[in-house]
């Protein structure tokens, strides 16, 4: 602790008078791995960005001693000397931090040609080796690629180059494989791990992601709502977490808690089923002949599959492998070839029958902000599906059926006055996600298609959220056709699982066969990374 | 309604939220603009004042007594004989002989504020026209002895409601066809796309000319016109949002619950269109101003004898040693245009969705 590379004294952090971080301390040794860990809106983010002052509108307060300087007291162009050679970052999302109008040899030159003074030529080299030292094959094609060419791992790689292009003593890395799929979240990581090592730098983590932390980081500072609630070595904070929210986010691994239906629901036939399911879509080509025809990109291949009576399937798969796909051919908007049985009809069959099945069929969206109009009340938006399926009702009657719903995802007047009558903007993400359930149940659907229902939320309401689905699944018979990336999810809620690759199906059976005893390789790389 | 909302709010601010829509929490933002907010109430009290202007600048007295006998001049049209003048031929009340009988005991007559109307010509003027500013005419007479206070009152009422009722059919033209395209997309986006090409394409000023020789030109003829070729621009404004907004994730559960088409626009898609709309607004309406403003001054505007802003602005071009007729013009073009730019400022910053209100 004698030898720390960075000292934080009393950093706090406001915008426009409110404050959001309230005087945090902590160190980083040289050569040290630390992860600042907490949900969002936690500061956590903020706290790293201020000390290059990077927070856009933020009045900053503290000390941050790096190298014998206080980060906070320099002037804006020693600041400037200090990001990228001293201190470097990499951001979340590649494809927006990189320039598009630049190659990305182009872009890591750059900065060896502005921070170090080497000439172009002699830049553009270093380049190539950089890119080769993060593992992108062919590094001098690459260098001429553009970042929209790369891959979202590449792209990746890319910034971590272009981050230690300076041999930077501290990388401040913030989610840095949160927008990649999970085997490609590994691969980044262990490079990470690697480079740290080799280039003796020290490395501040900003995750909200607990496993990411137990594989990477030496020590650990847990953030709750702007203050560091605790920290210590990730073996004494993991093995025996002295406050009550570091529990709480250990615990918030999802817990199976499913039960096989009652006879009676489970002899019933299948409530959607598939044969030999078939999703195209029309790409244009490249060249003279995609002015004439439209080449075409299948999405879904020979999908097999069937949602048994008052269970759950599980569709996992990374970005692009068709289950969202899958997920929207079974809702009804995009059309498919094969055969698809939903409540033992099928769409297009006329607008009856596709009302009928819109009444069985209902969808909960991975995102709660764009699911929720935000110029409709609470009362309009859940029971907007009556007005649709149930146009008998009054006013009154509808407004029951409202406030009964609501009741059912746990949101009641008494502990929201004047309920009804709010906007989402009103509620947190956790809470939207309860009001979209609520919107799907009140037409009473047999099958709920759920896309990422707790992607987007934090792990503590991610839980929450998740026994709340499980509750209504055993309470209501509901079937669920449950899509998502995460494999910790599909373990806590799937009877059956689905794992999709490049829109096929590679593997299926009961939960625990499949994710126990995986016979594919992508499952057991899938599993692998979870864990 | 307003004040008690707001005491609550700052009585109990955490524990009993009060709930408001977008749009208000919007109008508090406004409200909370003060440059905005006051150019807002200036510009709308300064345009009902001008709706009144025959009560504000006017030839005629309000009520008038004579020889025991009440009259309303504003309204009926009284004959000088009444007066004890020779004609039966209307009164002009600004006479020195009509004043005179008015002056004499137990007659009266309650004059506006400013005794002209914008067509009247002040043929007692003590100065050839045009006359500096004086006590009678308070910014002076333009070229023909008309008073330039009482025009320029009723060219900034006619500029403004051509400019409101330009903006309206603007706005319902643009948003109609913006959401046509943005909503249906592909082809008829496309086809619509292309249409609006060729129409914004045609030479609008010559088809102005043109049309001002071939019709009798007025103020209606100007309005189809300007409003044929000022949808556009909006429209591809609206045109964006739909297609925004068509995707999120709210219109797809719409769809999946089974709401037709124009269900999902009225309920979801148009109510979170509107942003830009609304936003443009002011912009739109002092182009729109300055629009009738140049093609007046060309001479190409409404009929001649209408009270308007830039018809003053020629002449004030042609009478450079008439500094009264183009300076208050001017003022009254710059200061209109301002609290127009100033609104229009502050509900861009009211709409803005990245500025979080406290």
């Amino acid at each position: 602790m004698s030898q720390s590379l960075l000292s934080v004294r009393g950093l706090r952090v406001s915008f426009s008078r409110k404050e959001v971080v309230h005087g945090i301390d902590f160190d980083i040794a040289a050569g040290e791995k630390l992860a600042l860990v907490g949900e969002s809106g936690s500061g956590k983010t903020v706290s790293a960005l201020s000390l290059l002052r990077l927070a856009q509108g933020a009045q900053i307060t503290g000390e941050a001693q790096f190298d014998g300087r206080n980060l906070l007291a320099l002037t804006e162009r020693e600041l400037r000397g200090v990001r990228g050679a001293d201190i470097a970052m990499i951001f979340q999302e590649p494809m927006t931090a990189l320039n598009p109008l630049f190659s990305i040899g182009d872009q890591i030159a750059e900065v060896l040609e502005l921070k170090q003074g080497v000439s172009r030529a002699e830049a553009m080299r270093a380049a190539i080796q950089l890119l080769a030292d993060t593992g992108i094959p062919e590094p001098e094609r690459r260098s001429r690629s553009y970042p929209h060419q790369l891959s979202g791992g590449q792209r990746q790689r890319a910034m971590i180059a272009m981050a230690l292009a300076c041999k930077p003593r501290l990388l401040l890395a913030d989610e840095p494989t949160t927008a990649l799929d999970v085997t490609l979240r590994v691969q980044i990581l262990d490079l990470l791990g690697d480079l740290q090592r080799s280039h003796g730098m020290a490395v501040l983590m900003i995750t909200h992601d607990l496993n990411l932390v137990r594989r990477f980081a030496d020590r650990v500072a847990v953030m709750e709502n702007g203050h560091v609630v605790e920290h210590g070595t990730v073996a004494t904070v993991f093995g025996s977490p002295q406050h009550a929210y570091t529990r709480k986010l250990i615990d918030s691994r999802p817990v199976r808690d499913v039960i096989e239906p009652a006879q009676a629901v489970a002899a019933a036939p299948p409530v959607a089923q598939g044969k030999s399911i078939q999703v195209r879509y029309p790409v244009p080509q490249a060249g003279i002949r995609g002015w004439f025809r439209k080449g075409e990109f299948t999405a879904v291949q020979g999908a097999d599959f069937s949602v048994p009576a008052g269970r759950t399937l599980g569709v996992v798969g990374e970005s692009g492998s068709g289950k969202s796909t899958l997920a929207l051919a079974t809702l009804g908007p995009i059309a498919c070839d094969g055969q698809l049985q939903i409540n033992g009809g099928s769409w297009g069959g006329g607008a009856a029958t596709d009302k009928a099945l819109r009444r069985a069929v209902q969808v909960v969206f991975q995102d709660p902000f764009s699911s929720l109009s935000p110029r409709l009340t609470v009362e309009e938006i859940v029971g907007e599906g009556l007005l649709v399926h149930a146009t008998e009702l009054s006013e009154a009657q509808r407004r029951d059926r409202v406030l009964q719903a609501l009741a059912e995802v746990g949101l009641t007047d008494a502990q929201f006055p004047g309920l009804l009558m709010r906007y989402p903007h009103e509620f947190s993400g956790g809470q939207r996600q309860r009001l979209a359930i609520a919107r799907a149940l009140i037409i009473e659907p047999r099958l709920l298609v759920l896309d990422e229902p707790t992607s987007a939320l934090d792990v503590t309401i991610q839980k929450q959220v998740l026994q709340l689905l499980q509750r209504l699944q055993r309470d209501k018979g509901l079937s669920y056709l449950l899509i998502t990336h995460d494999v910790d999810v599909v373990r806590a809620m799937a009877h059956e699982v689905l794992v999709m690759k490049a829109g096929e199906i590679v593997e299926s059976g009961p939960v625990d066969e499949v994710l126990e005893r995986p016979r594919h390789d992508y499952t057991r790389t899938l599993v692998q990374a979870a864990a | 309604m307003d004040a008690a909302a707001s005491s609550l709010g700052a009585a109990a601010p955490a524990s009993v939220p009060v709930s408001l829509s977008p749009a208000r929490r919007a109008w508090l933002r406004f409200k909370r603009n003060r440059l905005g907010f006051w150019s807002l109430v200036v510009f709308s009290v300064l345009f009902v004042l001008s709706l009144a202007a025959e009560l504000i600048s006017n030839d005629k007295p309000l009520v008038a007594r004579y020889q025991g006998q009440w009259y309303a001049p504003i309204v009926q049209n009284v004959p000088e004989t009444a007066f004890g003048g020779d004609f039966e031929t209307p009164t002009d009340f600004l006479d020195p002989f009509i004043q005179q009988q008015f002056d004499k005991p137990g007659n009266f007559a309650l004059y506006p504020l400013n005794p002209y109307h914008h067509q009247t010509i002040n043929y007692f003027a003590k100065q050839p026209s045009p006359a500096p500013p004086s006590a009678d005419n308070w910014l002076g007479t333009d070229d023909r002895g008309r008073d330039v206070a009482a025009r320029l009152l009723y060219g900034f009422r006619i500029s403004v409601l051509f400019a409101l009722a330009l903006t309206f059919i603007g706005v319902v033209l643009g948003v109609i066809t913006g959401a046509i395209q943005g909503f249906f997309g592909g082809k008829t986006d496309l086809a619509f796309q292309r249409f609006i090409e060729i129409w914004s394409s045609m030479p609008e000023l010559y088809l102005l000319i043109i049309f001002s020789a071939v019709f009798e030109p007025s103020v209606s003829l100007l309005l189809i016109l300007l409003s044929l070729f000022g949808w556009m621009g909006l429209s591809d404004y609206v045109r964006a949002e739909f297609l925004r907004n068509r995707q999120l994730d709210y219109v797809r559960a719409a769809r999946a619950l089974g709401l037709s088409n124009w269900q999902i626009i009225r309920r979801h898609v148009l109510p979170n269109s509107l942003t830009p709309v609304v936003t443009f607004l002011p912009f739109r309406m002092s182009a729109a101003i300055l629009a009738l403003t140049s093609l007046d001054f060309l001479g190409l505007g409404v009929p001649p004898g209408t009270p308007s802003l830039g018809e003053m602005l020629q002449q004030g071009k042609t009478h450079l040693d008439a500094w009264w007729i183009s300076l208050s013009t001017f003022g009254v073009l710059v200061m209109t245009l301002l609290l127009l730019t100033f609104m229009g400022d502050a509900l861009r910053d009211a709409l803005d969705p990245r500025k979080a209100d406290a």
